[in-house]
């Protein structure tokens, strides 16, 4: 088992290799002058002259390319102009906002999803198989910030039912001591349920937002991909030897019918971290996402860079997680392997 | 290209019930493979009239489609304002007869603005699926065709740009190209390469050692002469269903970049931009500025994949009676 | 005494929902199964015989319903039965086993949990000695090493491996009904014969009863004691199985067993009776004493090599003994055969799959590279020139061929017409669509397809038409050499016998000479004059189609002859 983890983690090297190249070449091949980027619109030349120095930009490319591996390495991402602190510590600092939110809106539309879309298969023409239908059309057409706005107006400015959309916590409750950085698992460690409550009331509106958002391509390829396997050979086979209902679908159509699920939450992952960005907006939610606009606003590019590498790196080990969740599902692949 | 098996399940499923069914067709045996054949052939048009008989939802689309190129094309003449004259004497007021979608912050009508709007976005969204069906079209129908060296490259852009969560990517490439519409078409259309390239690369590979194309090599057909007659009208019908899907997917990809401020700046109409503009007065009750282009964002998509759905089973000859 | 009748089918009409309204796939069907009998359900492709059985489970699709009549198991009234009772029955008193015993496995679950499940919902094992039944079930079937199959995922058998599994499944809780619906379908002959002889031994040592689906009627009548047969949704005929064959009554049965392919036949008797078949082409004896009698087609030492696959490298090692050699990491599809077609000669190729026929057949065609040997052909050795660019050469048009599934050979794009010309656009001398479609009208009239039909597509033409299109464009160029790659397999026996003897008449006509590729020796009886036998990419017979098929030399030609079912004569 530790080898087959092992392979797939050096399979996923060349994919960082390319990121760490692209992210390099993204910089590189500006139009004009990478310096004056670095330095900021407020730059005078000398100024300008001096960042190109000190980032070796004077350099020929390959050398710098080997600086900025180098630099990867020690964990440098360089410095943000705006808040004069090392982008990594920034981004360190505003990830856990962003893991919580995301991880919220994901559990929250799996549970939701994936019965559906069970329901929808086994019960075909019924209402669920309708409602599941239109989810699923509907959602993919929403944009992201729109709903965001949209439940913001419904349910804090019509029905006050949710608070400002300000953030993690309101003025007047602090976060909780930090653990893991997520505030409703360390509000609930430090025996606060004051403001475990407080940022579950923020937390919902923005996770519900993401939630809707994936729902559809979730909630869509589990039914269709339960509709196939219901109506293939062996749960034929299972049902003519007198299986029930409940053991043919338990036990023999939904196993296999997850294994195209799993791999479509490879791209339910893609599009989420990308929607992440724009709820973070909507909700002045203080992630990395934010982070990102904040410094494209004001044109301070390393940031800007430091949040794409970062992203692209959990995003490939995320993509190793669904690898190895799948392989423990199949068998086929483990053995084959 | 990627490890996961099943992934071609997954483009399957994605684009949707027809294939499933027939999958299950398939798998449940049967003769419907042996029976003889229906006596008439009927033409395109008879079949789109019978399909759009069949399931009204299509004919919506089609109804919606034609409005959105409607204005898209005619906008700026058919709309009631001038979008970019500004009136801070009827700032902020709600929808009414004198202004159906109500006016912004700085007085200008939104309806107007709406229907111009529709002119930028359909150009993006056209203009990258565009680029990107003939970039990740031929590339990935080759690459599956031929296999080798040309697989292997094609194989590892298409990677390498998956390993991007698409949407920080395209910001990144944005912000590194430069804040232009141009480069939002680019970005849009690099950070959709990868599906095109998979799926066109799926078909032919597919298709490659398939009877007829085995039989079209015995004929004396040179292998870029089957890559052209026999390999590429074959999969025109499914590079058309997800180039509608994706125009849908182009306009949302436009609208989350000007959201955040990127490509399209004030007082350009732009659907996405509207928003971003409305979204500070939402918490202040005025819902209209930002719902409006907001719904029209989400009508367009609708719009595009129903669209896809009905263009598909329009399209397969298969299903044509 | 007759035994007491356990299943009992009456005036049973199967109706399915479809897009264009309702269609009876069954009417009026009447069908009876005794207490330990075997009958056998035969029909061709339409008939109904699945579906019967499917309404005597109760497991029709959700668009079918029984419309009328009744079904009688054991007493109990199938069609007013509850869900509830229907699934105690299911597997525990009739039981079923299907085509493609692969994808009837759950490709995720252990085979032996698989059997498992089917014990434990029928109370016939306990949690605690569930795995041991499960063995035992395994054992019964005649699984070599049943404890360690009993881990096995399904991905991990070989095919009649897997069809073990499956009958041990239908069998687990000793149903007093098996149906089995065609079983063998896609199954080598030898691997047919183990099969049904097992599923005969299995059943008669209990006094199981036994419905056996299939199109093949020599098979039915092999292994049955009575035999129904079924067209169009009707019964046409019930009898014994040994007057079905000496005095078939109904129009229909006795075409489709004019049609089987079978000992002491000849090509045309396979044709039904009231048929108008022109006299077989004339051949001058003075012709051929003149004509040339070098080989056409020299095949020297020709081998294929590809490199072993990850997966099969470590299962075999899995299942290895320890002191077994490691294989090599090559595998030899074609290991050094050399045969010769003479010109005008209808030569066979058969072996079982996995032999090395189809990648043989390929070589010569020269769609494939071989890894060395040659290939002469008429003197050149057209091996020499590499697959891919073969297409080019002047010699493609001399070597055609048929392929075995009429679908997949056609363009789905392509209208008949434009499938038959293909090869005329590219490679003749015609130009101009008058020329072209007036050749083609020509061709489709040779291979009797008429000519309205030219500019149907493939989805609109049956499955004997869709084949005569595959001939029309093979013999576009009056090739020399045509290549059949099991071009009848796909079809439906009345429509193969025709098939077979437009063949047989295009030959004689045109004077081409044809490599035979199949399975099915009965017909390559029928059309070749010689015979090859492949086993394991080697030769293991050669010989005139007499001297093999009636007095064979190599024990393993004896096996195969010997696994055709032989019908009682």
């Amino acid at each position: 088992m530790i080898r087959q983890i092992g392979k797939r983690l050096a399979t996923t090297i060349p994919s960082i290799i390319g990121v760490i190249i692209v992210t390099f070449l993204l910089t590189r091949v500006l139009p004009g002058d990478p310096a004056a980027y670095f330095a900021g619109p407020a730059a005078t030349p000398q100024a300008i002259e001096d960042i190109r120095k000190s980032l070796g930009l004077d350099k020929s490319l390959p050398e710098q390319f080997v600086r900025y591996v180098t630099e990867l390495s020690r964990g440098d991402l360089g410095k943000s102009l705006t808040s004069g602190q090392p982008v990594r510590s920034d981004i360190a600092q505003r990830l856990p906002a962003s893991a919580e939110l995301t991880l919220a809106g994901l559990i929250i539309s799996i549970l939701i999803a994936v019965p559906l879309g069970i329901a929808a298969a086994v019960r075909q023409g019924s209402w669920i198989d309708h409602l599941c239908r239109m989810v699923a059309t509907a959602g993919v057409s929403l944009p992201v910030f729109f709903t965001g706005l949209i439940l913001v107006y419904v349910f804090y400015y019509l029905l006050g039912w949710s608070p400002a959309p300000l953030g993690r916590l309101d003025v007047f409750n602090s976060p909780p001591p930090h653990v893991t950085g997520f505030y409703l698992i360390d509000s609930l460690i430090a025996g606060d349920f004051e403001t475990f409550r407080a940022s579950l009331s923020q937390l919902i509106l923005p996770a519900a937002t993401l939630a809707i958002f994936s729902l559809a391509p979730i909630t869509r390829m589990t039914r269709a991909s339960m509709l196939a396997v219901l109506g293939s050979d062996f749960v034929r086979t299972a049902r003519a030897n007198g299986l029930t209902p409940r053991t043919v679908i338990v036990t023999y159509a939904f196993r296999n019918a997850m294994l195209p699920v799993i791999t479509t939450l490879g791209m339910v992952f893609s599009f989420l971290l990308g929607a992440n960005v724009l709820v973070e907006k909507v909700f002045a939610w203080p992630g990395i996402g934010s982070y990102a606009i904040e410094a494209l606003i004001a044109s301070d590019f390393a940031p800007v860079q430091g949040f794409v590498l970062v992203m692209a790196i959990m995003y490939v080990l995320l993509n190793l997680m669904i690898d190895l969740l799948y392989g423990v599902i199949d068998p086929r692949v483990r053995l084959e392997g | 290209m990627n490890q996961r098996p099943d992934l071609d399940t997954a483009h399957i499923a994605a684009t949707d019930t027809p294939l499933a069914a027939a999958a299950i067709a398939a798998a449940a045996g049967s003769a419907v493979a042996k029976s003889p054949a229906p006596p008439k052939q009927t033409s395109v048009f008879a079949h789109a009239r019978y399909v759009i008989s069949e399931n009204p939802v299509t004919g919506l689309a089609f109804g919606l489609f034609l409005l959105i190129s409607v204005c898209a094309i005619f906008g700026p003449w058919i709309a009631p304002y001038d979008p970019l004259a500004s009136n801070t004497m009827a700032a902020l007021q709600p929808p009414s007869a004198k202004h159906w979608f109500g006016t912004d912050q700085l007085g200008r009508d939104i309806l107007s603005r709406v229907m111009v709007a529709a002119r930028l976005d359909m150009f993006i969204a056209v203009a990258s699926v565009a680029l990107v069906f003939a970039l990740g079209g031929l590339s990935g129908t080759a690459a599956g065709f031929f296999g080798g060296w040309t697989d292997r490259i094609v194989g590892r852009i298409a990677d390498t740009i998956m390993a991007f969560p698409l949407f920080v990517l395209a910001m990144g490439i944005v912000a590194a190209l430069g804040n232009t519409v141009t480069n939002i078409v680019i970005a849009t259309a690099i950070i959709n390469f990868p599906l095109y390239a998979r799926v066109a690369r799926a078909e032919a590979n597919v298709r490659r050692e398939a009877g007829f194309v085995q039989a079209a090599r015995l004929s004396g057909n040179g292998e870029l002469r089957i890559l052209l007659t026999q390999i590429l009208p074959n999969i025109m019908p499914i590079m058309v269903v997800q180039m509608s899907l994706t125009m849908g997917y182009a306009i949302l990809n436009a609208a989350g970049l000007s959201f955040i401020g990127l490509g399209v700046r004030p007082p350009t109409p732009e659907w996405g931009i509207m928003v971003a503009e409305g979204a500070a007065f939402i918490v202040s009750g005025e819902w209209w500025i930002a719902f409006f282009p907001g719904a029209a964002l989400m009508l367009a998509v609708f719009c595009f994949n129903l669209l896809g759905d009905g263009l598909r089973d329009i399209v397969d000859p298969q299903r044509r009676t | 005494m007759t035994a007491p009748t356990l299943l009992d089918v009456r005036d049973l009409t199967v109706e399915f929902m479809t897009r264009r309204g309702v269609v009876k796939a069954v009417q009026h069907v009447n069908i009876s199964v005794a207490k330990g009998e075997t009958v056998g359900i035969v029909g061709e492709s339409g008939s109904g015989k699945s579906v019967t059985s499917y309404a005597v489970m109760r497991i029709l699709d959700r668009a079918g319903k029984i419309a009328d009549g009744a079904i009688t198991f054991s007493g109990i009234d199938v069609r007013d039965a509850p869900e509830k009772e229907m699934r105690d029955l299911r597997g525990r008193e009739m039981s079923m086993i299907f085509q493609s015993p692969r994808t009837a496995l759950n490709p995720i679950r252990k085979v032996g949990d698989q059997i498992g499940d089917v014990l434990l919902q029928h109370v016939q094992a306990q949690p605690s000695d569930v795995k041991e039944k499960a063995i035992e079930a395994l054992r019964k079937v005649r699984i070599a090493r049943p404890e360690e199959r009993y881990h096995a995922y399904p991905f991990e058998l070989s095919g009649g491996m897997c069809q073990r599994v499956v009958i041990a499944l239908a069998l687990a809780c000793q149903p007093q009904l098996l149906i089995a619906d065609e079983p063998t379908t896609g199954l080598d002959v030898t691997t047919q014969k183990a099969v049904m002889d097992l599923v005969v031994e299995l059943t008669r040592e209990r006094g199981m009863s036994t419905i056996l689906i299939t199109h093949d009627l020599g098979l039915a009548a092999a292994y049955c004691d009575k035999v129904v047969v079924m067209e169009k949704g009707k019964v046409v005929e019930t009898a014994a199985s040994a007057t079905i064959f000496k005095s078939p009554q109904h129009a229909y049965t006795r075409k489709l067993m004019r049609a089987t392919p079978r000992i002491g036949v000849s090509l045309r008797d396979l044709l039904p009776e009231d048929m108008p078949v022109p006299p077989p082409p004339v051949t001058d004896p003075a012709e051929e004493k003149l004509e040339d009698k070098s080989p056409l087609l020299v095949v020297s030492n020709l081998v294929k090599e590809y490199p072993r696959q990850g997966a099969s490298g470590s299962l075999a090692s899995f299942f290895r003994k320890k002191n077994e050699l490691p294989e090599p990491a090559t595998f030899r599809a074609v290991d050094g055969i050399s045969f010769e077609i003479k010109r005008g000669e209808s030569v066979g190729l058969v072996g079982e799959s996995g032999c090395g026929k189809s990648t043989t057949s390929m070589m010569v065609m020269r769609l494939l590279d071989p890894t060395s040997g040659s290939v002469m052909f008429d003197g050149e050795d057209i091996g020499a020139i590499p697959a891919r660019e073969f297409a080019k050469s002047a010699m493609r048009k001399r070597i055609q061929m048929v392929f075995q599934d009429p679908t997949e050979s056609l363009n789905p794009r392509f209208t008949a017409m434009r499938a038959i010309a293909d090869p005329i656009l590219r490679m003749s001398d015609i130009k101009g669509s008058d020329a072209v479609r007036a050749r083609c009208e020509e061709l489709a009239r040779q291979v009797g397809l008429p000519v309205e039909l030219l500019d149907r597509f493939p989805h609109q033409l049956s499955g004997g038409q869709k084949a005569r299109v595959g001939i029309a464009r093979a013999i576009a160029l009056s090739p020399e050499l045509v290549i059949l790659d099991e071009p009848t397999a796909a079809l439906d026996v009345s429509v193969q016998a025709v098939v077979l003897n437009l063949l047989e008449d295009l030959k004689q006509k045109l004077g081409m000479s044809y490599l035979f590729v199949s399975h099915d020796l009965n017909v390559v009886r029928l059309l070749c004059d010689r015979v090859i036998v492949m086993r394991a990419g080697k030769i293991v017979e050669e010989g005139s189609a007499e001297a093999v098929m009636d007095r064979p030399k190599s024990d393993y030609t004896k096996e195969l002859l010997a696994a055709i079912p032989h019908p009682p004569l």
